[in-house]
């Protein structure tokens, strides 16, 4: 298992989970359609989720558009 | 009538803020009766249980979106929210905030033009909301923005256009378009902008939080037209002293002649 942190909240994810999981697990519309994402600051791009895990201690955050501005 | 920011024709020079809205529904019918085609949204975590995509909504509105860095206090901040809101959103433009203090939510000019500066060269096209700073607002267009955007007075405020000086300088010296954001509280300060040379206006607070939204949409987008036509048509010059507009000559003599 690692633990990361997804959108603020500690979490434990088996150790070969990849960035799409993640995604879905954040709550995000199936697809992750009108999502982004960011591993400790830096911005994965969506081709890559399939294929990306997560380091132990990492910063995950999932990211949406809403009212604002 | 049409606004061209970086060679993309918008019909309206209204460009309607989301936040603020009661919700979703209301949002819609407001974006709609304003006739923005472009309206501004922030990114945040995603929450489960949120109903509703803006984005599919905004586009039923028949308005295309427009991501901001709202909340964004450093250029590094900015810059990975915009390359955020492109991965998101498929679109390369950005409304670039990045704020100096949460009392008064003004720019900071330093961090505002470092974003600037990194965001162009990452190729967005770029429309800063800025001080009403002339020369910042130069500064900004120097580094490759596609429009200025200077506030009227700060975010929320509806105190209107606060420093009408300044605003002109930077309108007359600016060579790309420039929308006034933040600070409209009525109608008249969307058309008294215009009026002064605006291309186009970004507001929110004060369509999102008015009694009533829509009525007020339906209010800005004929007060954005109003000042527009104004500018266009010419106005009189401001005197001193009154002028008469009817006739002087041929005024019957009533009273007996002294």
């Amino acid at each position: 298992m690692t633990e990361v942190v997804i959108n603020g909240w500690p979490r434990r994810l088996p150790a070969d989970a990849t960035l799409d999981l993640v995604v879905r697990e954040a709550g995000a519309p199936e697809g992750g359609r009108g999502v982004a994402v960011a591993v400790d600051g830096e911005v994965v791009p969506r081709a890559e989720w399939p294929s990306r895990t997560l380091a132990e201690g990492q910063r995950v955050e999932v990211l949406t558009a809403v009212q604002g501005g | 009538m049409a606004l061209e920011i970086a060679g993309r024709t918008l019909q309206s020079r209204l460009i309607m803020g989301t936040g603020g809205f009661r919700n979703l529904e209301v949002m819609a019918a407001a974006v709609e009766a304003s006739g923005a085609d472009l309206a501004t949204v922030a990114m945040r975590r995603v929450d489960p249980g949120a109903r509703g995509s803006i984005v599919e909504v905004l586009e039923e509105a028949g308005c295309e979106v427009l991501p901001n860095t709202a909340g964004c206090y450093t250029a590094r901040d900015a810059v990975t929210t915009a390359q955020l809101a492109r991965e998101a959103l498929e679109t390369d433009w950005v409304k670039l905030e990045v704020i100096g203090d949460d009392r008064t939510l003004l720019p900071d000019p330093a961090e505002l033009l470092e974003a600037a500066e990194a965001l162009v060269s990452d190729g967005f096209v770029v429309l800063p909301y800025t001080n009403d700073d002339p020369v910042l607002a130069r500064r900004l267009e120097d580094a490759g923005c596609a429009a200025v955007m200077p506030l009227g007075s700060p975010i929320g405020s509806g105190m209107g256009i606060n420093n009408l000086y300044n605003l002109r300088l930077i309108v007359d010296a600016a060579e790309v378009p420039v929308i006034l954001d933040a600070g409209i509280g009525t109608a008249s300060d969307a058309t008294l902008a215009m009026e002064l040379g605006c291309d186009g206006v970004l507001l929110a607070s004060s369509v999102s939080r008015a009694e009533d939204p829509v009525a007020m949409a339906r209010a800005m987008r004929l007060a954005v037209e109003a000042g527009l036509q104004a500018r266009r048509a010419g106005r009189i010059p401001r005197r001193l002293h009154a002028r008469a507009s009817s006739p002087e000559e041929g005024v019957a003599e009533l009273a007996d002649p002294a």
